[in-house]
């Protein structure tokens, strides 16, 4: 009935309103599935919140419990930064290697493209499975191999030294993705430029450090910061290849949430666990970003600083 | 760039000895799938089976519901397939063809959902599903898909703002509505960035297990990566149906990688710049 006030609307006023249009469901499910529970998770972390019963307000308790009264915390957090601090640089270089190999022009290298790639496109519950055979203590083929060339192979899975690096080798099955995403910006790479240096005698080693890399650091960018995300927060392969065993020694943090939240049921004190795992990581990638002016070039400042 | 022959020696042995460590694990799986129980189950292991028992394939698929959880797995994935695909192509359309107020600030809002760890919506998210009565149905799996993925419609947009403006102008002249020139000019234009997305999107949803994980109780509506974990954690010690499973799991991952190769490899990179 308001709208007739309006009379006809004119041609511009609709105009203005398509756009949203376009963009609602978005604007509907940004309110609902992620800024609706991102503050009630909030909220819920102020809270003493059981899964049945009634919750209760305890102010920051859950933080300070965190902080001063949980050393699970700590140990979670540190096998947790130990994971991110092994895989995110064997990641990134194994990635890059891979992707310079498969960038050399020889024959037939588009196979070993699909083939370094396969695993990326397997589930996590697939790999843990896979893997978790190969490292099986008792009939596992990996310390067969090894014991054929004289190594007495560890048990992996059950020994709390190991594991973690059970997790590393399973995850780093997965480096396909980010390999090509090497892949196709060293692609992109003018040939003239690698040309130039020849002819000004630059070696291949040279040619990598002086053109490769600089000419790749906002993928490089990129590629770290999704990838410390993703270590911080690995949970699948920990669930179902160890389970956060042996004695805690894979109890990451993305587990000690889901437990605290799933399995003992205190809603609120996981949500106070989750937002700050979350501050950390926006503290991490602020403070990868603002080291990224240092390192990295982008395309278009390199052609300004040219004019000049 | 010239090669010499030792250069292409080299290359060759090194991409040779690191596929083992990304095909050996696929070629185990299979190899202990078709054995039988004692050669799986002895040390030093067997190699290659005496027999290969196909049979273990079918009698693995009849142990559980597999079938069930196939199905739910595909329905899943149809679902959020289309579900994206809709809504993505509409919203990225929103923020790169138009101007309006507040598109920038937005646009930055849509960009930084991609930082938020999962962990820290997982709880109110499972509580307002329950709230609808959701939980243990397929709903929680399939409805988020049809509101779009930050991601996607990144990478949608970026592919959309490189078309000239004077496409719409046109059409608009032409007398067609913003809609039309939205599904009749635009959507066929978009095939391409649309079958990449609709792929990551298949990959992303047929192999998760988190999500089924924490919304589905019921056996009947496990997916196929929930069922399959669950098999293994109850019959930890049935590794010839376990490694079947999960090779009938890899299958159509691998099927629809084999025909979006292309998609993936150029499309992947595409999003960050």
């Amino acid at each position: 009935m308001l709208k007739k006030k309006e009379k006809q609307p004119s041609f511009t006023l609709v105009r203005k309103r398509v756009p949203y249009l376009f963009i609602l469901p978005w604007i509907i499910g940004f309110l609902v599935f992620t800024l609706g529970p991102l503050g009630s998770s909030l909220i819920m972390s102020l809270f003493d919140w059981p899964i049945t019963g009634e919750a209760k307000f305890i102010g920051l308790n859950n933080f300070t419990k965190m902080f001063t009264a949980d050393p699970q915390f700590y140990d979670s957090l540190v096998i947790t930064f130990k994971f991110a601090a092994i895989f995110v640089p064997l990641n990134l270089i194994s990635a890059l290697v891979l992707a310079l190999l498969i960038t050399q022009p020889v024959k037939g290298v588009k196979i070993f493209r699909t083939i370094f790639y396969l695993p990326a496109v397997v589930s996590g519950v697939a790999v843990s499975i896979i893997w978790g055979w190969i490292f099986n203590s008792e009939f596992g083929v990996l310390n067969y191999l090894l014991s054929l060339i004289g190594i007495e192979g560890p048990s992996w899975l059950i020994d709390p030294k190991w594991a973690i690096v059970t997790i590393v080798i399973a995850s780093a099955w997965g480096v396909g993705t980010m390999m090509l995403i090497f892949y196709t910006d060293i692609k992109g790479i003018p040939p003239e430029l690698y040309e130039a240096a020849s002819i000004d005698g630059a070696g291949p080693l040279r040619q990598f450090f002086n053109i490769t890399i600089p000419t790749i650091t906002p993928t490089i960018l990129f590629n770290v910061i999704t990838s410390v995300i993703a270590a911080l927060q690995q949970l699948t392969l920990v669930l179902l290849l160890t389970g956060g065993g042996p004695l805690k020694s894979t109890y990451f943090y993305g587990l000690f949430v889901y437990n605290n939240a799933f399995k003992h049921h205190q809603l609120g004190y996981a949500s106070a666990n989750a937002w700050f795992m979350f501050i950390i990581i926006l503290i991490l990638t602020m403070l990868i970003f603002k080291s990224s002016s240092t390192w990295v070039f982008y395309e278009a400042e390199m052609k300004k600083g040219g004019k000049k | 760039m010239r090669i010499t022959k030792s250069h292409k020696i080299i290359v060759y042995s090194i991409l040779v000895i690191l596929s083992l460590y990304f095909l050996f694990p696929f070629a185990w799986a299979l190899i202990t799938a078709l054995k039988t129980e004692g050669e799986a189950f002895s040390f030093p292991p067997t190699f290659l089976p005496d027999v290969p028992q196909f049979g273990n394939f079918i009698e693995a698929w009849k142990s559980q519901p597999f079938g069930t959880y196939f199905m739910n797995s595909v329905i899943v994935t149809v679902m959020t397939t289309i579900g994206q695909i809709i809504s993505c192509s509409l919203v990225a359309y929103g923020f790169a063809r138009y101007d309006f107020k507040y598109k920038n600030i937005l646009f930055i809002l849509l960009l930084s959902t991609m930082m938020i760890p999962w962990d820290v919506t997982m709880i109110p998210l499972y509580m307002e599903f329950n709230l609808f009565g959701w939980i243990n149905t397929l709903k929680p799996l399939i409805v988020p898909a049809f509101f779009g993925s930050a991601y996607n419609i990144f990478l949608l947009r970026q592919f959309l703002m490189n078309i000239p403006k004077d496409l719409e102008s046109a059409a608009r002249i032409d007398g067609a509505n913003e809609f039309q020139i939205f599904y009749k000019i635009f959507l066929p234009i978009m095939k391409g960035p649309l079958t990449l997305i609709a792929v990551l999107n298949i990959l992303l949803v047929w192999n998760d297990y988190l999500g089924p994980l924490i919304y589905l109780n019921d056996q009947s509506k496990y997916t196929m990566a929930l069922g399959l974990a669950s098999f293994k954690g109850v019959h930890e010690l049935q590794i010839i149906p376990i490694m079947a499973m999960t090779l009938v799991m890899i299958i159509p991952p691998v099927i629809v990688f084999a025909f979006a190769q292309k998609y993936i490899v150029e499309g992947v990179s595409g999003s960050i710049k």
